[in-house]
């Protein structure tokens, strides 16, 4: 036997905990200890809050192999799964799918790509188009400074994920409340059921509703397979909850942190604002989401076989845990990985993670991102922060990074 | 150029379709790709590299 496997009892003095902290110099990079981490080896460990040793994936080809690899599960019910935080308990896998294997998961993802695919996302772009012009128009009519989270970053992604889905705006308040407790960092178990049955209920309710009053969209949809036999209420209510998460907590840290990005680069914000050119507002996008990954709390995986890697031994029943935002900071994958360049080919980034639950959601993302920054720049040639970026406030506290708040003035 | 997909192991990420829509597109039932040009004119050729590139599960292959 050629390869070592480290000992999984005892820690070294060394050894990182997970979750890292960032350093504050520059709240765009992801923490150092992660980057050095990333120096020394593709592969280390971590210490987690209950005493666990999962394997800390570093380097981006590392990271693809192990996301596309057969041998690595996502199921949340296998033991010794990685887990930042503790879980509620007897909550199941809340988070459907993507705590799944195949061939549930791809049963269960399959019954909802057909919304999200590219032709159907590009024919929704007039109408997210006017979602945005009438958000900033209400923002340009009132007081500045305006908080643009609270003005365009959040209720914009939350509109559109709202028509697509077939939810009542008028419960954004309700929805938004409990899945923040869900994905902020150091909220008690209990409170984190708590919230997460609450979004349970409220799908459960939905669902039998929209039997009566059926739409257009995906809700309904998923309500008439619960009709039809094809899939279980439980696992429809887990569906919409997961949809409903993930289609605008994300989006709208994207927004508002990238538009903080491009504040701090004014060349590169200027150079977006004042180019017609299509193909720099795609790349822009791609560079942002890889600049920013703002998924910043890992992939979370275990190995069901032993699999051999960078000179490595991940033993079947040990966790993993895969830092995409390192992997989008890796110099073999990106040149010059810590400065933003719009221009860069930054299409093979990780931002969305890779392997079978690689972002469902991604071209809507994509459309929402491309007509979000472009038409805030446009639109606002003079747009400003009103604050010192050290008074802004970052969600440290978050499995999904961004601003709680940012005041900006033009 | 000759592309072979595997729709089997497809997951409707639609990224081959953003990399090259004149040869990838995504079946309207669930989004999963499909082949609108199996031997693409050299031309193409970088995007279809892309397309395979990106391809978060592998699925496309090119033979020359």
């Amino acid at each position: 036997m050629t390869t070592t496997t480290t000992d999984t009892t005892t820690p070294s003095p060394h050894e990182p905990a997970f979750p890292m902290s960032r350093d504050g110099k520059c709240p765009f990079d992801p923490p150092p200890r992660g980057l050095a981490a990333q120096k020394e080896a593709p592969l280390t460990r971590v210490t987690m809050w209950d005493g666990s040793r999962p394997w800390f994936v570093t380097r981006y080809a590392e990271q693809r192999a192990l996301l596309s690899d057969p041998r690595i599960s996502a199921d949340i019910s296998n033991p010794g799964y990685p887990s930042p935080a503790p879980r509620p308990k007897g909550s199941g896998s809340p988070l459907s799918f993507i705590l799944m294997d195949d061939p549930e998961h791809a049963r269960l993802r399959r019954m909802v790509t057909a919304p999200f695919m590219v032709k159907r996302i590009e024919a929704m772009r007039p109408g997210v188009q006017k979602i945005i012009d009438d958000l900033l128009d209400e923002m340009l009519a009132g007081p500045k400074p305006a908080d643009l989270v609270e003005a365009f970053a959040l209720p914009m992604p939350s509109l559109v994920i709202c028509r697509l889905l077939g939810v009542p705006y008028s419960d954004h308040d309700f929805f938004q409340k409990n899945s923040n407790l869900i994905i902020k960092r150091g909220v008690s178990p209990e409170d984190q059921g708590a919230a997460m049955g609450a979004l349970i209920g409220y799908l459960h309710r939905l669902l039998a509703l929209k039997l009566e009053q059926p739409g257009e969209d995906i809700f309904t949809d998923l309500a008439r397979r619960v009709d039809a036999g094809d899939l279980s209420a439980a696992d429809a209510a887990q569906m919409g909850v997961l949809l409903l998460i993930a289609g605008h907590e994300t989006t709208a840290n994207m927004i508002a942190l990238g538009t903080l990005a491009l504040l701090e680069h004014p060349e590169q914000l200027a150079r977006l604002r004042d180019s017609g050119d299509p193909a720099l507002v795609t790349s822009a996008v791609e560079e942002l989401l890889r600049y920013l990954t703002i998924t910043h709390d890992g992939r979370k995986r275990i190995a069901i076989a032993d699999i051999e890697i960078a000179g490595q031994t991940i033993k079947a029943g040990e966790g993993v845990i895969i830092a995409t935002d390192l992997g989008n900071r890796d110099p073999e994958a990106f040149e010059d990985p810590d400065t933003l360049d719009l221009e860069r080919d930054a299409r093979h980034h990780v931002a969305f993670g890779f392997g079978v639950h690689q972002c469902l959601g991604q071209p809507l993302a994509r459309m929402e991102l491309q007509l979000a920054y472009t038409t805030l720049l446009r639109r606002i040639p003079t747009l400003a922060l009103a604050t010192p970026i050290d008074q802004v406030p970052f969600k440290n506290d978050a499995s999904v990074y961004g601003v709680y708040e940012l005041p900006v003035t033009w | 150029m000759k592309v072979i997909l595997d729709q089997d192991k497809c997951v409707a990420s639609g990224q081959c379709v953003t990399a090259a829509d004149t040869i990838f597109d995504q079946r309207d039932e669930d989004g999963i790709a499909i082949l609108l040009d199996a031997e693409p004119s050299p031309e193409r050729e970088a995007e279809v590299r892309q397309a395979a590139a990106v391809c978060p599960v592998l699925a496309i292959r090119l033979e020359s």
